[in-house]
């Protein structure tokens, strides 16, 4: 851990007219002036809105009005949330310049509780990648040894608060690109249960994959953030019309009596320090008084697999609106579909199109039953087998990341080897469930690990009492 | 390579994806798709017979919504960032009767 | 009839015309499909758009619960059953689609397995009528005369875009082209009767593609194809005439139908080749995963069912039984299709005749549209007056005509300022002894059953009462006379 202020300390400090919104902001805004050209975790810096923002909810605390549960608190948005009338790149030159004439409801729902927003944040082009070196606009330094990836595709997010430049970010998740980075990072990361948090205004990658989270330093504020984006939202068919589960009042409740599930048969891969520290946290877990079970889910293998075809497909027909006609880059052409091609060969990266491509292929006619279709089915067995896993367990945890941090190019040649890195967290993913990175000690070379608690859904009060367990033991 | 598809495939594809693709790219993503192809056959021997299909994550059903009008964007706003816009309309280039 | 004595279609002897139809209609909600910007024709370009309707990164679709309710309609009325079903994005680039995809029903629509009945007894089977998403406008420009083909540029206007439409497939259960304009209109007739849709093919709220095929009686079906942009009823006659023909034109000749999408040029009163199916797109149908199944319970579609207003073959029906006019006749269906059965009803119901009412609503309130001016116990006086003879038919258009331009009037009073009275019995009959004594050549040709000579006997009748002898009662006298 690190000095940095916490989103809680920060509102409650605001809120009681101890340290203004200004002065918090000026905080990070310098720390961002001294390292952010070494870390690259922007693609944009708001410093003017920012202020005024800062200033306002100086005003509202002056005048004694509820500056909200994140009064004056920096908050860093992953460039692919739109944000109205700021651009919203997705690391895209395909959507360099585009302004969004509307917001996002996560990115409202923070404005509404007096987050300062202070700049969007660097990520893996539309998503896509473990590591942000497929930003269009250049990769995202891991803060805490330079010569490393972040993680991805949410590498500035997590960057970001890492480096003190926000006490909180957002991120997105597909495949574990909030909780990955976390892990790279030393940090809180959450992806909630699918349809706790409203995709609208995420810019999608894979629609029945995708979920907006934070990242913070601490657990409390991951609930405090949590806390505040979840929620129904009516222009989100997806979006879970039950309310959200309590999540700030239970991280003082402790785990006694609950069971926690240990994946007998785990995919190999993940690296020796890695899986050490996920045996000590199994054992202070059990000495805080939970049960360590053993669960199976012997189709977790086949993740990867249903991963990999049922997110491109989703993405080759979402990222098809990229076509020059109505916003976003153009490259002019005497007939239309010159015009189609030419603007998205300009306009999207290589791994972009790669994923276009694969997705398109598992689609089109002759193939769909042999890839996407039945990438559908082996989703459904790996759900099954959590609902099964879970009778047993309240929890389960695994590693989040197979490694710590890795060097920059070290995975980029070999696209299999890049998506083996979020072998641990696809299978969340396809079963819509929550699961969150805790920060929990170092490797061998002092690069922080990651724990992942896995909760079936809606299951999150559990999973941040489980977290905060962890935390303390850390 | 295990030829689980041609660079036939990967033409007919970067068509439909209307994605331009080099000689060198139609080569380089032959290889690489049939990587990942040759690795997802893992899943070719499960039996799959009598599952049903998992398409989202949460069972919901019947949402829908009041047919109550919103305020719309601002033309001019939506105008000012296309590409080419002309007489309150989008210009595009001539689109060859693909479609109606 | 035909060679074979099947059906009289218009093709050489021995061919057998099918036809399938595909009508789009948009629905009547004030919003869009998937969002809640207006639903209103005619409006200033790109006034109507909101980031869902343009496909902006990040809008999510959310489901018209009166679409899903109009769409209901449709299916229950078309007899269809109402099922649960799901969303389906259909993949394909076109500027006017903004996601470059189309929000359709797949392999699970909302109505499936209805039917129409046609004048004859004739039966289409509706295969399935599905909710799905409208595209926006294209405008070409430039090369040779805004055609599609050789434009320099276009432009779009996506007020349009995501306007909920209904795509209702018929079987290719048609067998002339008489029976597709049947079928059209009847669909129109349901469609405004229900409030679904205003169905009007001149602004494009309903629009049909033809899928025509023709073969030898007997054998299996042929090639189709699909025959687009036809923008009235009567253009779908014509096209289909065309195709029908060209398509027995060239089996004639030894040659094969191509399975390919036609355009219909009504100027040119020909179709030609649009696309090829080797040019067709691979649409990539999967679930669409930003939409939830939708399911209407038991209780919400007998809801819509109950409420649905009487369709127009019911008060067709009701009509020729209330009038005795034929259920097939064209007063009947003018009337019923014009939404003013009802006003005969009342006429009839204010103690006016049932059969003259008919008659004179069908001639005279062609721009009265569905409710009237002229009070009905204004029009049951003069069909009362009419049937009392005390007016002739000549006359009572003339009070119609004075009582209609005035929303009203008491006929007798009307007829009384203009000197109309009917003569009495007595006073005719010396008009038509006149009129025996004056042509007797007519009088004999009538006399040995030649009918029509009697028109020459009542002219001069009529000319010699100044138009005051009711018509029918000087027939009556005629007959009377000729002891028929
Ligand atoms: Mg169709
Ligand atoms: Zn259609």
């Amino acid at each position: 851990m690190n000095d940095f202020p916490t989103v809680a300390s920060i509102a409650a400090d605001v809120a009681a007219g101890r340290v203004s919104a200004r002065a918090i902001l000026e905080e990070h805004l310098t720390r961002i002036d001294s390292r952010e050209s070494e870390v690259h975790a922007f693609n944009l810096v708001m410093r003017d809105r920012a202020l005024q923002a800062a200033n306002e909810i100086d005003d509202r605390v002056k005048r004694g009005d509820n500056p909200g549960r994140l009064a004056g608190v920096p908050i860093a948005l992953k460039d692919n949330m739109c944000t109205r009338g700021i651009d919203t790149t997705c690391s895209s030159r395909i959507l360099e310049g585009w302004k969004p004439p509307y917001d996002a409801t996560a990115v409202k729902k923070l404005a509404a509780e007096g987050a300062v927003f202070i700049g969007k944040t660097n990520l893996d082009e539309f998503a896509m990648g473990s590591s942000t070196e497929n930003s269009a606009f250049g990769p995202t330094r891991n803060p805490l040894d330079t010569s490393r990836v972040p993680g991805g595709s949410s590498g500035g997010s997590a960057a970001a608060v890492a480096a003190g430049f926000a006490a909180g970010s957002l991120g997105s998740d597909t495949g574990g690109s909030i909780r990955q980075p976390a892990a790279l990072c030393g940090l809180v990361g959450v992806k909630p249960t699918y349809g706790l948090v409203s995709r609208y205004g995420l810019v999608a990658f894979a629609s029945s994959l995708d979920q907006i989270g934070p990242f913070t330093h601490t657990v409390e504020d991951a609930a405090i953030l949590t806390e505040v984006i979840a929620g129904h939202d009516p222009m989100d068919s997806t979006s879970i019309p039950q309310p959200a589960p309590a999540l700030v009042g239970v991280l003082g409740a402790g785990v006694k009596g609950l069971r926690i599930g240990r994946v007998a048969d785990l995919p190999k891969g993940a690296d020796p320090d890695v899986l050490a520290r996920l045996d000590v946290a199994f054992d202070e877990l059990a000495k805080a008084g939970a049960t360590i079970v053993d669960v199976t889910l012997p189709s977790l293998s086949f993740a990867l697999t249903a991963y990999y075809l049922i997110a491109p497909a989703e993405a080759s027909s979402n990222l098809a609106r990229y076509d020059g006609v109505r916003y976003g880059k153009r490259v002019a052409a005497g007939d239309i579909n010159t015009m189609y091609a030419d603007t998205r060969e300009a306009g999207f990266g290589d791994e972009v199109k790669r994923r276009i491509m694969l997705g398109t292929y598992a689609l089109s006619a002759g193939y769909y039953d042999a890839y996407y279709g039945k990438a559908l089915k082996v989703r459904r067995l790996i759900a099954d087998d959590f609902a099964r896993a879970y009778a047993a367990a309240d929890v389960i945890l695994t590693p989040t990341s197979p490694s710590v941090a890795f060097r920059f190019g070290s995975k980029t040649d070999d696209p299999l080897a890049m998506y083996l890195c979020d072998i641990f967290t696809i299978p969340t993913n396809l079963a819509g469930h929550p699961a969150m990175s805790v920060p929990f000690g170092t490797g061998q070379d002092g690069m922080p690990v990651g724990v992942q608690v896995l909760a079936p859904t809606l299951g999150e009060s559990t999973m941040f009492r489980v977290a905060a367990e962890l935390e303390r033991a850390a | 390579m295990s030829q689980r598809l041609t660079a036939a495939d990967v033409a007919k594809v970067a068509r439909l994806a209307r994605l331009n693709v080099s000689p060198e790219e139609v080569e380089r993503y032959t290889r690489q798709l049939d990587g990942m192809l040759d690795h997802f056959a893992d899943i070719d021997n499960l039996d799959l017979a009598n599952v049903e299909p998992m398409t989202q994550p949460y069972p919901l059903v019947n949402v829908l919504r009041a047919d109550v009008e919103q305020p719309c964007l601002d033309r001019d706003e939506v105008l000012a960032v296309a590409p080419a816009a002309e007489d309150g309309r989008f210009r595009v280039p001539p689109s060859g009767g693909l479609h109606e | 009839m035909s060679g074979t004595g099947k059906i009289e279609n218009g093709l050489p002897d021995g061919w057998e015309l099918i036809v399938g139809l595909e009508v789009h209609v948009e629905l009547a909600t004030k919003t869009k499909l998937f969002s809640a910007s207006p639903n209103r024709f005619g409006d200033e370009p790109n006034t109507n758009i909101d980031p869902v309707t343009l496909g902006l990164p990040g809008a999510l679709p959310v489901l018209n619960e009166h679409a899903v309710e109009l769409a209901m309609r449709i299916g229950l009325a078309l007899n269809c059953s109402v099922q649960p079903c799901t969303f389906h994005r259909k993949n394909y680039f076109y500027p006017d689609l903004p996601k470059a995809y189309q929000i359709s029903q797949y392999d699970q629509p909302l109505n499936v397995d209805g039917y129409l009945m046609l004048p004859g007894n004739v039966r289409v089977e509706v295969e399935r009528a599905h909710l799905e998403e409208d595209t926006g406008k294209s405008t070409h420009f430039g090369g040779a005369g805004g055609r599609i083909h050789g434009s320099e540029y276009s432009l779009i206007d996506f007020n349009r875009a995501g306007v909920p439409l209904v795509e209702i497939v018929s079987r290719p259960d048609i067998r002339t082209a008489e029976q597709a304009k049947q079928y059209v209109s009847e669909l129109r007739s349901i469609l405004v009767a229900i409030g679904a849709s205003d169905a009007k093919m001149e602004e494009g709220s309903m629009r049909c593609d033809a899928n025509v095929s023709v073969r030898r009686f007997g054998e299996p079906l042929g090639t189709r194809c699909e025959i687009k942009n036809v923008n009235s009823v009567r253009s779908l006659g014509r096209a289909i005439e065309y195709e029908a023909r060209r398509q027995v034109d060239i089996l004639d000749t030894g040659g094969s139908i191509r399975q390919e999408t036609r355009h219909w040029d009504d100027a040119e009163g020909r179709t030609h080749t649009l696309r090829t199916k080797e040019d067709a797109d691979d649409y990539r149908y999967f679930l669409e995963p930003d939409l939830v199944p939708l399911a209407p319970d038991a209780a919400w579609v007998e809801r819509v069912r109950t409420a649905l207003p009487p369709l127009p073959a019911a008060r067709r029906a009701a009509l020729a039984s209330l009038t005795g006019a034929d259920v097939e006749g064209e007063a009947v269906s003018v009337v019923v299709e014009r939404g003013q059965d009802t006003y005969v009803k009342a006429v009839v119901d204010a103690g006016g005749d049932a059969a003259r009412a008919l008659v004179w609503v069908q001639q005279s309130f062609a721009d009265e549209g569905d409710s009237p001016r002229l009070p009905a116990s204004d029009l049951a006086a003069l069909t009362q007056m009419e049937r009392a003879n005390k007016i002739t038919a000549t006359q009572a258009k003339t009070v119609l005509g004075d009582m209609l331009a005035a929303g009203g009037g008491d006929p007798a009073r009307i007829a009384a300022s203009k000197g109309f009275e009917a003569l009495d019995t007595t006073s005719i009959a010396v008009f038509v002894d006149e009129a025996i004594a004056a042509q007797p050549d007519a009088w004999a040709k009538y006399c040995a059953g030649e009918e029509k000579a009697a028109g020459a006997l009542v002219g001069a009748v009529m000319k010699a009462s100044k138009g005051k002898a009711d018509g029918k009662v000087v027939t009556a006298l005629l007959q009377e006379r000729r002891g028929s």
